[in-house]
């Protein structure tokens, strides 16, 4: 493939992300906000392809990786002389230890990386609904935990005091690096491994891959880029972290779907597209202006329509909206009058 | 004798029996529709709902009980079928994996038009509350809703095991969900089985609605949500390919986890889930086909 066409693969979902980024500087600062969650999912959606997408492997672990990165970035960044009225029951350790923003979202990101190995490490010997379950598993009790255990974070009480740095230039370009992380990654060996293991297993094992070590190696990157994804996360919302659960998982998961779950633009495409249409319903609860004419709808009409989308997105198009298919230029075609007169020469 | 050790007690023992009971015609209901359709029906909760709504407002309407627990089965066959119509049956040949994410579709749409129609706070299943009044059997009190659900639980799975062995519909489901494409070529008509399928996965769903709904008595648009995804964990750990390990599987996690809720000290049982689901990850490492499976299953398709 030339360098080009190689190109214009990873640049089209980047500049479908700067578009959103340059589309957000220029409306009020209240869809805005819209704007900023849609680039988050962005990079919560990319995490869960690098997995999902390449190894044809169902997970519902993600968002436990995207919440213990949020974890991680929250505690290390709530102000020193706050911590402790923030989170009264917080181990020793993490009291005494504050990081900058950057930081945090690495940190974030490695923390994230570290708990999906150690997870992977047992669960990805597993396939099928038993991997399913288990990630389920890994979840529940990842939420459960996050959500009682004060001596790593707030526990029942919220985030508040985590700094919002989270503007639109770090949404956007933390999405930009999700983008480039996954497109780098699925054009290494590894990634193409693991692409063949995905398409058939047995093949792939008997050309000599080891199909459960590049499923761990995709499973480590994914939780990375979650955990980083997290970062991003509570320093945009640090008082919706608890929402890191079910309706999270669910919603992410229809986006990969939704735009196509075997490429990196039906990840970025789903996401944008499925978050866009729940942003403006939501929004229009408080009635949006489509050029100059007034639209109203009573509160929940966002949840139906998305649900309502989704099926029948499937039905129709069950590989999603890009068909799980790279962005490609379109293809310069000899004519045939060419050809015959090549095949008349030789 | 193991009732009485730690801190369990007659009621407890009674109680996870009987959650035991209908999560195990939870599995039933899912793991029939998974064996002719290979598809995981995760909106299974949300046809609870809509029962445990439909009881709900038999309160509101001052109907008789059998009256509304009637109106719970129309609601909740009306929608399994009509399910099976605009979704299943358009999404039948694609992959498992899309499949499943329609069924989420389906559920987080049927939870929404629940929030927006009947609001957030909860409903009250009034009519059903006397049943968890205690019954007083050899001198130990037990809910009679636990003693009910059990009896009901296991009269519905031997009528199904009936059904399944000793009639030609249900020779025809097991066949097909061996092997749908051969059984179809020796003359199993698709359509018939796929739809007793629903429809009896619809009947044990208001079924379960009817009990689950007299123990909890509030609905609200999450009922039936966190319940549904436990069954679908014990079923996958009994091994979901064929309906008596679902079964157990069912039953085996609903038993579990009523005797985790009695067993568990106060300050430790927020943690109930994480003990559950660390129990499901271990046997699912152990037996990644099924605890209760014998051999090699065949390759899943998920």
């Amino acid at each position: 493939m030339s360098l080009v066409r190689r190109l214009a693969e990873v640049l089209a979902p980047a500049l479908l992300v700067l578009a959103t980024a340059l589309l957000a500087l220029e409306v009020s600062s209240y869809l805005q906000a819209y704007f900023l969650d849609t680039l988050i999912k962005v990079a919560i959606v990319v995490g869960l392809y690098v997995f999902i997408g390449n190894s044809g492997v169902l997970s519902f672990g993600q968002i436990s990786f995207v919440a213990v990165g949020a974890w991680t970035a929250g505690v290390l960044t709530v102000p020193r002389d706050q911590k402790l009225s923030v989170m009264p029951g917080l181990a020793h350790f993490l009291v005494t230890h504050n990081v900058g923003n950057v930081a945090s979202l690495v940190l974030g990101a490695a923390v994230g990386g570290v708990f999906a190995l150690a997870v992977g490490l047992p669960l990805m010997r597993l396939s099928g609904l038993a991997a399913g379950i288990a990630t389920f598993a890994v979840l529940e009790i990842t939420n459960n935990v996050l959500t009682y255990e004060q001596r790593i974070g707030p526990a029942l009480n919220n985030f508040s005091g985590v700094p919002s740095t989270t503007g639109i230039w770090q949404a956007a370009i933390g999405a930009l690096v999700c983008i480039a992380v996954a497109y780098a990654y699925q054009r290494t060996r590894f990634g193409r491994m693991l692409r063949a293991t995905r398409e058939d297993s047995a093949a792939a094992a008997a050309a000599g891959i080891s199909v459960y070590r590049q499923r761990l190696l995709s499973f480590t990157l994914a939780g990375a880029l979650a955990g980083f994804a997290g970062g991003l996360y509570v320093h945009l919302q640090p008082l919706a972290a608890n929402n890191l659960f079910l309706d999270l998982t669910f919603i992410t998961l229809a986006m990969l779907v939704v735009g196509g779950s075997g490429s990196l633009l039906g990840a970025v495409v789903g996401a944008l597209a499925v978050n866009g249409i729940y942003s403006f319903f939501t929004a229009a609860v408080n009635t949006v202006d489509i050029f100059g004419w007034h639209l109203t709808v009573p509160a929940g009409t966002a949840e139906i329509v998305l649900g309502v989308l989704m099926v029948v997105v499937l039905i129709f198009r069950p590989n999603g909206i890009t068909g799980g298919r790279e962005f490609s230029l379109p293809r310069r075609r000899r004519p045939v009058a060419d050809l015959e007169k090549a095949r008349a020469t030789t | 004798m193991i009732v009485g050790f730690l801190n369990l007690t007659w009621p407890t023992f009674a109680d996870a029996l009987a959650l035991g009971g209908v999560y195990a015609l939870m599995a039933v209901g899912i793991g029939l529709v998974f064996g002719v359709l290979r598809l995981v029906n995760f909106a299974y909760g949300q046809l609870i709902m809509a029962g445990g709504f439909a009881l709900a407002y038999g309160t509101t309407w001052n109907l008789p009980t059998w009256e509304s627990i009637l109106l719970c089965y129309g609601v909740v066959l009306v929608l399994s079928v009509l399910m099976d119509r605009l979704v299943f049956r358009p999404l039948r040949t694609s992959s498992p994996a899309v499949m499943l994410v329609a069924t989420f579709g389906i559920a987080f749409l049927l939870q929404n038009i629940a929030l927006l129609k009947f609001g957030p706070l909860p409903r009250s299943v009034g009519s059903l509350a006397l049943l968890n009044a205690p019954w007083d059997i050899f001198g130990v009190e037990i809910k009679k809703i636990a003693v009910i659900a059990i009896i009901t639980a296991a009269g519905c799975l031997v009528i199904l095991q009936l059904l399944l062995t000793r009639t030609s519909l249900g020779l025809h489901m097991r066949a097909a969900s061996m092997d749908f494409r051969t059984a179809r070529l020796l003359g199993v008509r698709a359509n018939r089985v796929v739809g007793a399928a629903v429809v009896i996965s619809g009947l044990l769903a208001a079924t379960a609605a009817v009990m689950l709904s007299a123990q909890e008595i509030n609905i609200t648009y999450t009922f039936g949500l966190q319940d549904t995804i436990i069954v679908l964990a014990g079923v996958v750990v009994g091994g979901m390919n064929r309906p008596v390990p679902a079964t157990l599987g069912g039953f085996s996690i609903g038993f579990a986890t009523g005797i985790l809720g009695g067993v568990l000290p106060t300050d430790k049982s927020q943690y109930l889930p994480s003990f559950l689901f660390a129990a499901v990850i271990v046997v699912l490492l152990v037996r990644p086909n099924g605890l209760f499976t014998r051999g090699g299953g065949a390759v899943e398709r998920v």
